[in-house]
């Protein structure tokens, strides 16, 4: 039972390799943290599994009826104009776009989806809101509102928390593990919080050019990896 | 007053300045929206003197110049969106250059050809004269045509704008989206040639865009508020080209421009407020 399979995947620019040989495979309602290093190639990876990078050799195979339009993403900080003109309600609202078929306007069910997923993370009071005039913070919320939107099988987050506060980042990875808990929704997120990946992911993959790990959260507690950011909370 | 604008509007060729000119104003303003927001404003530029040179063509081989001129500019609408998009050279750059040469090769055209008829003057500095009955009919159908599909895909324009990569990963195809944006721009930039001129076309995208920015923070707002002012500057230049007899092109900018200006203004002041109340 597998909900997204990776098999020898490697995934260059201009033939160069980013990533080689990967295989990992992570199943419905798991939590997968992917960390590394600046540059180990986290973000192509998941641009990969969102169909945003085609893989030049290997393959990424979809299980559960999962089709890649259903994955919810949310892309990292540095992508995304942060002063766009543009509602709170407008953005969220626009992750239904993959509901829309043919359709040029969204109808009832799109707005009550938007609605639900602005409740879900405390931005019912934000709604009418400029996206530009928010804090970091509640931006990032919002685009997880979008992404939320998107899916009901798969989120699949580039840094979420990347320059936030830690207490803001705290609320936020609450956010996220309740969703991953209580709706269950496969979770599939890049962090460099090893300490906030290893409290609440299931599993971790660990890149830094070549896979150095993959499994799950114990395991890698196990292992020289893990073990040195074990002792780090220790310190 | 009312009687100076009745004897405006009993020219039938006003009349139809006012219609034509309203309706492409219209559209220049919602593409330049997301033409300001995608950074794609030099395209529009360039496009402008795209369509200059291709007029000079036509008109130098004796052919109708907006219906050689739409579809030369829309190919290399195409191109230009290309180019932009290749990480392999400079695009901007690149545009910047194909729009130079574009213009360069327009002049020696009409150097070589007519030499510097009224008719290119024209259509450099723009004029209410320059349409037949043909070219209104012809410029009303297509700038109804770009309304209509601009409102049918409001909102993948919307989400390409904003966002491309999440749009890609909704399953939109983005590319075609990209490339309409970019033909309907090129249509209506050869539509407004005619009465704002070439080398002024791209205020009429790029003003009532930045204007609306100004003071409006959601994207319907600023769309709804460009469109407003597009139209009202167009009327406003309009109506003292005609009273004071100055060139039409010049006149919608001016008004393009103080409404930036007084736009600015407002911010400026709304910004101050609460500032003292602290
Ligand atoms: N569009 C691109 N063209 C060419 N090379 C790229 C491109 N995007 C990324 N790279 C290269 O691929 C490598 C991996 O980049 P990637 O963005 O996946 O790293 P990352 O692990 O997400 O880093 P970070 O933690 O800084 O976000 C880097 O060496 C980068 O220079
Ligand atoms: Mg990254």
């Amino acid at each position: 039972m597998t909900l997204i399979a990776c098999r020898d995947l490697t995934l260059a620019y201009d033939q160069q390799p980013v990533i080689a040989g990967l295989t990992f495979s992570v199943s419905p309602g798991d939590y997968l943290c992917i960390v590394g290093e600046n540059g180990s190639g986290k973000s192509t990876l998941v641009k990969a599994l969102v169909g945003l990078k085609t893989p030049s050799e290997g393959e990424i195979r979809m299980g559960e009826g999962l089709r890649p339009t259903e994955i919810g993403y949310l892309p990292q900080q540095s992508e995304i104009q942060r002063n766009f003109p543009a509602s709170v309600y407008e953005i969220v609202l626009s992750g239904c776009m993959a509901y829309l078929g043919k359709r040029p306007f969204f109808g009832s069910a799109e707005r009550k989806r938007a609605e639900t997923a602005l409740n879900r993370l405390n931005l019912s009071g934000l709604k009418n809101r400029p996206y530009g005039e928010l804090s970091g913070g509640q931006q990032q919320r919002v685009l997880l509102a979008r992404a939320l939107c998107a899916t009901s099988k798969l989120l699949v987050l580039d840094e979420p928390a990347a320059g936030l506060d830690p207490l803001i980042s705290k609320d936020l990875y609450r956010m996220i593990k309740s969703v991953n808990r209580d709706e269950k929704i496969t979770v599939i997120m890049i962090s460099h919080d090893v300490q906030n990946a290893v409290a609440e992911a299931s599993h971790i993959l660990h890149l830094n050019k070549k896979p150095l790990f993959f499994g799950t959260t114990e395991a890698y507690l196990e292992t020289s990896l893990g073990k040195l950011y074990r002792e780090g909370i220790a310190a | 007053m009312i009687q100076e604008i009745a004897l405006m509007l009993s020219f039938p060729f006003m009349v139809r300045a006012f219609i034509v000119g309203s309706l492409v104003a219209l559209c220049a303003s919602l593409l330049g929206v997301s033409l300001v927001l995608k950074r794609y404003a030099m395209i529009g530029d360039g496009l402008s003197h795209v369509g200059f040179a291709a007029l000079a063509f036509a008109t130098a081989l004796d052919l109708d110049p907006i219906r050689v001129s739409i579809p030369v500019t829309v190919l290399v609408a195409f191109l230009l969106l290309r180019i932009n998009e290749s990480a392999a050279i400079r695009g901007d750059s690149a545009v910047a250059m194909i729009s130079v040469g574009s213009l360069a090769a327009g002049v020696l055209i009409i150097s070589v050809s007519t030499g510097m008829t009224t008719d290119v003057c024209n259509y450099m500095f723009g004029t209410i004269l320059a349409m037949s009955k043909s070219d209104v009919t012809l410029s009303i159908a297509l700038s109804v045509i770009v309304l209509i599909l601009y409102f049918i895909f409001y909102n993948r324009i919307f989400l390409i704008t904003f966002d491309e990569a999440f749009a890609r990963t909704t399953g939109i195809r983005v590319d075609f989206y990209n490339m309409l944006l970019a033909g309907l721009t090129a249509i209506t930039v050869v539509l407004g040639m005619r009465m704002i001129g070439a080398l002024l076309i791209s205020s009429q995208l790029i003003l009532p865009a930045l204007t609306a920015m100004r003071l409006f923070k959601s994207f319907r707002a600023v769309i709804v508020c460009a469109a407003i002012v597009s139209i009202v500057s167009f009327i406003a230049g309009l109506s003292l080209s005609y009273f004071a007899a100055t060139p039409a092109g010049a006149s919608v900018v001016t008004a393009q421009l103080f409404f930036f200006l007084t736009f600015s203004l407002i911010r400026k002041i709304r910004q101050a407020e609460p500032a003292r109340g602290r």
